[in-house]
């Protein structure tokens, strides 16, 4: 289950001009495990602060959140680190380790809940070779293309099967049939029971897939449903 | 086969789980920790070079006492032994008293020479010289507070000196001679410990991004500061290895000069190998572990710190 509370976000401005620039006001809503969701809106309209809320990369500055039935206001800093490992994210800018190869970046997550060399390497490989991204294990970021590079990143964001999947336009960057294949995955992934939020403005892939909705508009929550 | 063991060279080693371990410029920080030991080791050899010439010289003024007898060669009364050899008779039945050995006049001369000269040696001093008398003490002599008045009841005016007033200022020596090696030592371990975080915080912001990302993958602190630790650990261990080892020849030709001051007899002088107290042989060893051990706090706390900004 998730649950936004009267759920706001304010940013304090920097330098000359000051004050505080409202990202999220009063935003109120559940997502029953399992469930499915796009989110949408117009650009500026809050959608990645919502999702930073929701991969505890940000605290709200009002209101209560619940992830995976745990509240997260209540979380020391182990507890927030090992909640993150249940939160799979795809990142707009993809966030990549320049300096690791794709199969170094995709087995982080792995390595960091100690599973063993011998199983980070099977699921890995299997992993990368379903996305198609078999004959580039050994490549760093830079030496692959936008959509290697957003393949890479989807494939870390799931390699440990998480409770919850977001993700800010994980289609972007890729051509049509690629981001069916993503969509295949994510459909698979949520019968499975992963929780999902796919933040996009791929008006024409949500009408594909139809699920519910959450829009946001100026910070505010105009739909749920 | 082939294929699969190339594979896993290509990617991350298993001490190097999450990608950090060339976080750390390692180029100066070995030097820098090197010096900072050289430093620490002079400090140490100073301290016990200190211990062991105020050892050795406390000995000596604690194990004699020396006594002046006015007037030495008249007699204590009509008839009577001389005044020196009364005292010296009663300092031989004295109890923690022996070897009691009056100054002959040419050992007299000798001692007072460098100060009066000449005349001191022929005899033309236009002052009386007192006898002196030389008595070794063990831990049963008297006080030199008693035994002095002891003394004067047979030959007035006669005075005792004890070693025991050059003892305390040679004690209160040594401990000041240690404590200041004491505070220059944890002066170099915190200038140390401030080495390593600098290091730690450059690498801290040269790997800014790939931290945050890993952080919010959800790595504990600790995974994050141990990998800086570790190599910390192994950068400060290495520059306290080197400068242990450089500081030995320096230390031990350093322990052959001062063994003049401590050696009573050429022959008991030792040579550039035998100089060296033992402890001090240990001194790379020694330092390898406290600098492994300051490396691997400073990064703890400093990574700690730095972990602290990010949600």
């Amino acid at each position: 289950m998730i649950r936004f509370t009267h759920v706001g976000l304010t940013y304090h401005r920097a330098g000359a001009a000051g004050g505080d620039a409202v990202a999220l006001d009063d935003i109120d809503f559940d997502i029953p495990d399992g469930g499915f969701r796009w989110l949408t809106g117009p650009s500026g309209a809050g959608k990645t602060s919502l999702l930073k809320l929701m991969y505890l990369a940000a605290r709200p500055s009002s209101g209560r959140i619940d992830l995976l039935n745990t509240d997260t206001l209540r979380l020391d800093r182990r507890g927030t680190a090992l909640l993150r490992r249940r939160i799979g994210v795809v990142y707009q800018d993809f966030r990549l380790l320049r300096h690791l190869s794709a199969y170094d970046n995709v087995a982080l997550p792995l390595r960091l809940a100690r599973r063993k060399e011998v199983q980070v390497r099977a699921d890995v490989t299997e992993l990368l070779r379903w996305v198609g991204l078999a004959g580039r294990l050994d490549h760093r970021p830079e030496e692959l293309s936008g959509g290697e590079q957003q393949r890479v990143a989807i494939a870390r964001a799931v390699i440990t099967r998480p409770s919850l999947l977001l993700a800010d336009e994980p289609t972007g960057n890729l051509d049509d049939d690629q981001a069916e294949r993503l969509m295949h995955l994510i459909r698979s992934l949520n019968r499975m029971g992963t929780t999902i939020i796919v933040a996009t403005h791929n008006m024409g892939l949500v009408a594909r897939h139809p699920a519910p909705v959450l829009e946001l508009v100026d910070g505010r929550l105009v739909r749920h449903g | 086969m082939a294929g699969w063991c190339g594979m896993a060279k290509r990617h991350a080693s298993r001490a190097d789980r999450i990608g950090l371990r060339a976080a750390m410029a390692d180029r100066l920080l070995p030097f820098m920790v090197a010096a900072m030991s050289f430093l620490a080791a002079l400090a140490l050899a100073g301290s016990i070079a200190a211990g062991a010439l105020a050892s050795h010289w406390l000995s000596g003024a604690q194990g004699l006492m020396t006594v002046e007898v006015p007037t030495p060669t008249q007699p204590v009364a009509a008839n009577g032994p001389l005044r020196q050899d009364a005292v010296l008779t009663l300092l031989q039945a004295t109890r923690g008293l022996s070897d009691a050995h009056l100054l002959s006049g040419a050992e007299l001369a000798a001692l007072l020479k460098p100060w009066l000269g000449a005349a001191a040696a022929d005899g033309t001093l236009p002052i009386a010289l007192p006898a002196v008398i030389v008595v070794k003490a063990d831990a049963q002599a008297p006080d030199a507070a008693v035994l002095g008045p002891k003394l004067a009841s047979v030959a007035p005016g006669t005075i005792v000196d004890s070693g025991a007033r050059w003892a305390d200022r040679l004690a209160a020596l040594t401990t000041s001679l240690r404590a200041s090696a004491a505070a220059v030592l944890v002066i170099v371990a915190l200038v140390a410990a401030s080495v390593v975080a600098v290091a730690v915080r450059a690498g801290l912001s040269q790997r800014r991004e790939a931290i945050e990302i890993i952080h919010g993958l959800g790595a504990l602190d600790s995974d994050i500061a141990n990998q800086f630790a570790l190599r910390a650990m192994r950068l400060a261990a290495t520059g306290g290895l080197l400068g242990g080892v450089v500081a030995l020849p320096v230390l031990a030709w350093l322990a052959l000069l001062s063994s003049s001051f401590v050696a009573s007899a050429p022959a008991e002088r030792p040579d550039l190998v035998t100089a060296l107290p033992p402890l001090l042989w240990g001194v790379p060893v020694m330092f390898t572990l406290a600098t492994a051990l300051i490396g691997w706090l400073a990064a703890q706390v400093t990574v700690r710190g730095w972990l602290k900004r990010l949600a």
